[in-house]
């Protein structure tokens, strides 16, 4: 493989990723699925990102961007995890209730 | 510069409020005070601000590390004028809390002081960022402490609502950092001014469609009413009035400053503002709950907003983009007064059906009287900010021969008229109440609807320079 094909697959398999998780993000009742997949998406977007063309050096800033993706990632990510404990012991169950417009 | 406004001070919007907001962990008592004292600090900072001359750029590279890898900051008029709007609503919602909150509900109000903080010190941060990644990072930390300001009432809807919003915050953030991944491959920066008309049309949209998300514009806007309405009046009123703007903010700064040509884009902002008018209108007529009303008006508004896109063309002055801005801020202090009166609604009658709301006008005239005025504001009557906003937004649209705009700017001042209508009539009913509103409270409520009208008469200078001074 040359030099091109080989980080091209990140951009790929980065935006796959990222529609795979979208998508079980809205799908999956279970919050604990839909936070999984929030997760899973965000990963896709770290791989485009950290992509860099024609497999020169990697860029020091798409490095930086990635990182902190995952710090703020893993923040978001911590405090939807204690919102879903509190909603489970409050409604008994990890879901949301339908209907907002009602 | 002959001005001296030292290139530090924009640091002090960002830092005071959250260092006090880390602070309020460490406090058992003095929240409020410190939150007043700490947003005192803030006002003072950003009216300081106004001695950078028009149409220079006050530059401040954090820590001093230079870009791409260090942040940059930088101010010009835009920023200033939601710094500014920002630390007033901000402050006097703090103030309304620290006389209000704190007695009618003391458990609430001792956790609503630190989101508050980090909601600010967020919004000031966002408006300082000069590039799409910092701005990024100031939209999570801003959705992270509204989350927090909607599960203050710690029940079953608010929870429910905060979650809601929180997954599809995470949706919306994740295409808008596709997008920025996208941005920067093509451009080769993150800066929005270097990458002006290089920003491809793939990473424009989803960048777009993720602020949508997170800014609740129609279509994507069914989050916003449960979870604004399940908030404390103080947090909703800062939800309402200044997060949502967030997202305005940027994709004004996106489509006029970086991708200024894009025209069927601009259309499509347009046709989403239209549905969010009079989508949003007809469910605010709809609503039984005062709380929702109003969260609902919030979404129509916001359509105002997406106007601004195809009627000022790509361009960074005129009268449509001074129309826009000024409609955020007249929509802010309107709003803001609504939700803090809301809030005194339902602590007077302990609930807040719209078919119950007797005796209000006997008993608590002041808030009645200050829901109208915002009302006014709303509805785009004179001498309100909102209507000298309009009044710009339909200049541009019969200047530049886009009247079809201009309808939907008139009919969803007609459909604000009827859902505030709805709500004063009601008010006018004869009947007992179970306590009077604190004074106070109401006086802040009606000086916020009172800056929204006067927006109007004093808006001269700032809109001259919004039309005239490109940044």
């Amino acid at each position: 493989m040359t030099g091109v094909e080989v980080p091209l697959i990140y951009v790929v398999t980065g935006i796959f990723i990222f529609m795979r998780g979208l998508y079980a993000l809205f799908a999956r009742p279970h919050l604990l699925h839909k936070l999984v997949a929030g997760n899973l998406a965000a990963s896709g977007v770290f791989l485009v990102i950290a992509w860099s063309p024609q497999g020169g050096p990697p860029d020091p800033v798409a490095q930086a961007l990635v990182l902190t993706g995952i710090v703020v990632s893993v923040a978001i990510t911590a405090y939807a995890a204690a919102l879903l404990v509190r909603l489970e012991q409050t409604s008994g169950k990890p879901y949301l209730e339908h209907d907002p417009d009602k | 510069m002959s001005a001296g406004v030292a290139p530090w001070l924009l640091a002090a919007p960002v830092a005071l409020p959250l260092g006090a907001g880390l602070l309020m962990t460490l406090l058992t008592r003095g929240r409020s005070l410190l939150t007043l004292i700490a947003g005192t600090g803030v006002l003072i900072a950003v009216l300081l601000l106004l001695d950078v001359p028009a149409g220079t750029r006050l530059e401040l590279a954090v820590g001093g590390w230079p870009a791409p890898l260090g942040i940059r900051w930088h101010l010009d008029l835009l920023a200033t004028v939601f710094l500014i709007s920002t630390a007033v609503i901000a402050l006097a919602v703090a103030l309304f809390a620290a006389l209000h909150l704190s007695r009618s509900e003391p458990a609430i109000a001792r956790h609503f002081w630190a989101p508050l903080l980090f909601v600010w010190a967020a919004l000031n941060a966002l408006f300082l960022s000069a590039d799409v990644f910092n701005l990024y990072v100031t939209l999570e930390l801003l959705t992270l402490a509204a989350v927090m300001l909607v599960t203050l009432e710690n029940n079953q809807p608010a929870l429910d609502g905060a979650m809601r919003y929180l997954l599809v915050a995470l949706a919306g953030s994740t295409l808008y950092l596709l997008g920025v991944a996208l941005f920067y491959h093509a451009t080769g920066t993150l800066d929005l001014m270097l990458a002006a008309g290089a920003v491809p049309p793939a990473a424009l949209a989803l960048m777009t469609i993720g602020l949508m998300a997170k800014g609740a514009l129609f279509p994507l806007h069914a989050w916003l009413p449960p979870a604004h309405a399940a908030a404390p009046a103080p947090g909703s009123a800062l939800l309402s009035a200044l997060v949502v703007k967030a997202s305005f903010y940027i994709l004004l700064r996106l489509w006029l400053e970086s991708a200024p040509n894009h025209d069927a884009g601009r259309i499509l902002l347009g046709l989403c503002g239209t549905g969010a008018v009079i989508w949003g209108s007809l469910l605010a007529l709809t609503q039984a709950r005062l709380k929702l009303v109003v969260a609902y008006s919030t979404v129509a508004q916001l359509g105002y907003l997406l106007l601004v896109f195809p009627l000022a063309q790509g361009a960074w002055t005129g009268p449509a983009f001074a129309g826009g801005v000024w409609l955020a801020v007249s929509h802010g202090l309107a709003k803001a007064a609504m939700f803090l009166s809301a809030g005194l609604v339902m602590y007077t009658l302990g609930h807040d059906r719209i078919a119950e709301l007797r005796g209000l006008a006997q008993h608590a005239p002041l808030t009645l009287f200050t829901f109208g005025i915002a009302g006014v504001t709303l509805m785009g009557l004179p001498p309100s900010g909102g209507f000298v906003a309009k009044w710009l937004l339909l200049t541009a649209a019969f200047g530049s021969g886009q009247w079809p705009w201009a309808l939907v700017l008139l009919g969803g001042g007609l459909l604000a008229a009827v859902y505030t209508f709805r709500i004063i009539g009601a008010g006018f009913s004869d009947g007992i109440i179970e306590r009077k509103p604190p004074r106070g409270p109401q006086w802040i409520a009606l000086v916020l609807a009172g800056l929204a009208l006067l927006a109007g008469v004093a808006a001269e200078l700032p809109l001259l320079q919004l039309q005239e001074a490109a940044p």
